[in-house]
């Protein structure tokens, strides 16, 4: 397993999408050829303008088994959104 | 045949036999993302083909497209250069060859937008821009493969062993490239021979690969004279079809 080359998440700005997107992952073997791997898989199809490529093993992630402490206090807590407000009609859609 | 027909045959039997031998590669690669990528690769050069045999046929004016050109003529029609003919062997030989032929398909591309034809200029202007790109992916992977460990360098020092011989056609002017280039319509590859070998020899030694020392090289590819027995092969499984079933479509 050594010597397969490390994974690589990627990230990708679409034509008109403000941030960039986590589209998949590839493998690479430094920065330079993720992009361009990430380049022919997923750009082919004039998907994007910008690429972001970042090393697997550098994303640390919250664990599956903290899910409920994590995430399911906010659950009951309603009044954190704000939906209790009355938007002018002028406004538009928010 | 018209000196210009005679030209585009060249730029587009050049796309049209390594796109081809790329093609080989599809579902064979070595990694999944190298497997992707040869194939946009070979898209690209089969539409640089288009591009390039559709204009000769039109030129030409005998009813030929570039799928008549491209399925329709045998081995001593076909004016592709000797080195794009050979066959893929290994990554490293595939890689090398693509790296032979990109350094020069960027420079003769990037002169032929100064063309005084505006159709060739402007196919050649679409198509620089693929080639740089697969100029930068070739030479990063000789480098990578050359630079790094002991059995890759091996394979790529016979690569490049096998393949050096056929790199100097490319750049070697005969009298139609001549004709051509004094119309303005083509590229002036005296003037290719010392930025291409320049350009070459600089990514071989950051790939501390050692260049064989000769200048020979082999010729008769793009005159049409002296194809190499495997491009007989090539022609018969891309061109099966449409001989067994002529008009075929799908």
């Amino acid at each position: 397993m050594s010597q397969e080359w490390p994974l690589w998440e990627i990230f990708i700005r679409g034509q008109h999408g403000m941030s960039h997107r986590h589209v998949g992952s590839l493998h690479a073997a430094d920065a330079e050829m993720a992009i361009k791997n990430a380049r022919d898989v997923y750009t082919r199809r004039n998907e994007g303008v910008s690429i972001w490529v970042i090393e697997a093993t550098h994303i640390t992630a919250s664990a599956p088994s903290e899910k409920g402490p994590y995430f399911e206090p906010s659950n009951s807590k309603v009044y954190r959104h704000p939906t209790f407000f009355d938007i002018p009609d002028d406004v538009g859609a928010m | 045949m018209d000196p210009t027909v005679e030209y585009l045959l060249r730029l587009g039997d050049n796309a049209l036999i390594l796109g081809q031998r790329v093609s080989e590669w599809c579902g064979h690669a070595p990694a999944l993302e190298e497997d992707i990528a040869l194939a946009n690769i070979a898209l690209d050069l089969i539409g640089q083909t288009q591009l390039w045999l559709g204009l000769a046929g039109e030129i030409e004016g005998q009813g030929r497209n570039a799928d008549d050109l491209a399925f329709l003529r045998d081995v001593y029609d076909f004016r592709n250069s000797l080195l794009v003919e050979q066959p893929n062997q290994d990554f490293a030989v595939t890689m090398m060859r693509q790296f032979l032929f990109d350094a020069f398909s960027a420079l003769q591309l990037d002169a032929l937008t100064h063309s005084k034809n505006v159709e060739i200029a402007a196919i050649a202007a679409k198509c620089h821009k693929e080639a740089l790109y697969h100029l930068d992916r070739s030479s990063e992977t000789v480098i990578g493969l050359g630079d790094g460990t002991d059995i890759s360098h091996a394979k790529m020092q016979n690569a490049l062993d096998r393949l050096w011989v056929y790199a100097g056609e490319l750049v070697s002017a005969d009298d139609l490239d001549r004709t051509m280039a004094k119309a303005g319509v083509g590229v002036d590859l005296d003037a290719l021979h010392t930025p291409y070998f320049e350009t070459v020899r600089a990514t071989l030694a950051t790939a501390t690969l050692r260049v064989p020392d000769t200048d020979f090289a082999h010729k008769g590819g793009k005159s049409g004279q002296r194809h190499s027995e495997h491009l007989g092969h090539i022609l018969t499984s891309m061109q099966w079809l449409q001989r067994a079933y002529p008009g075929a479509k799908w």
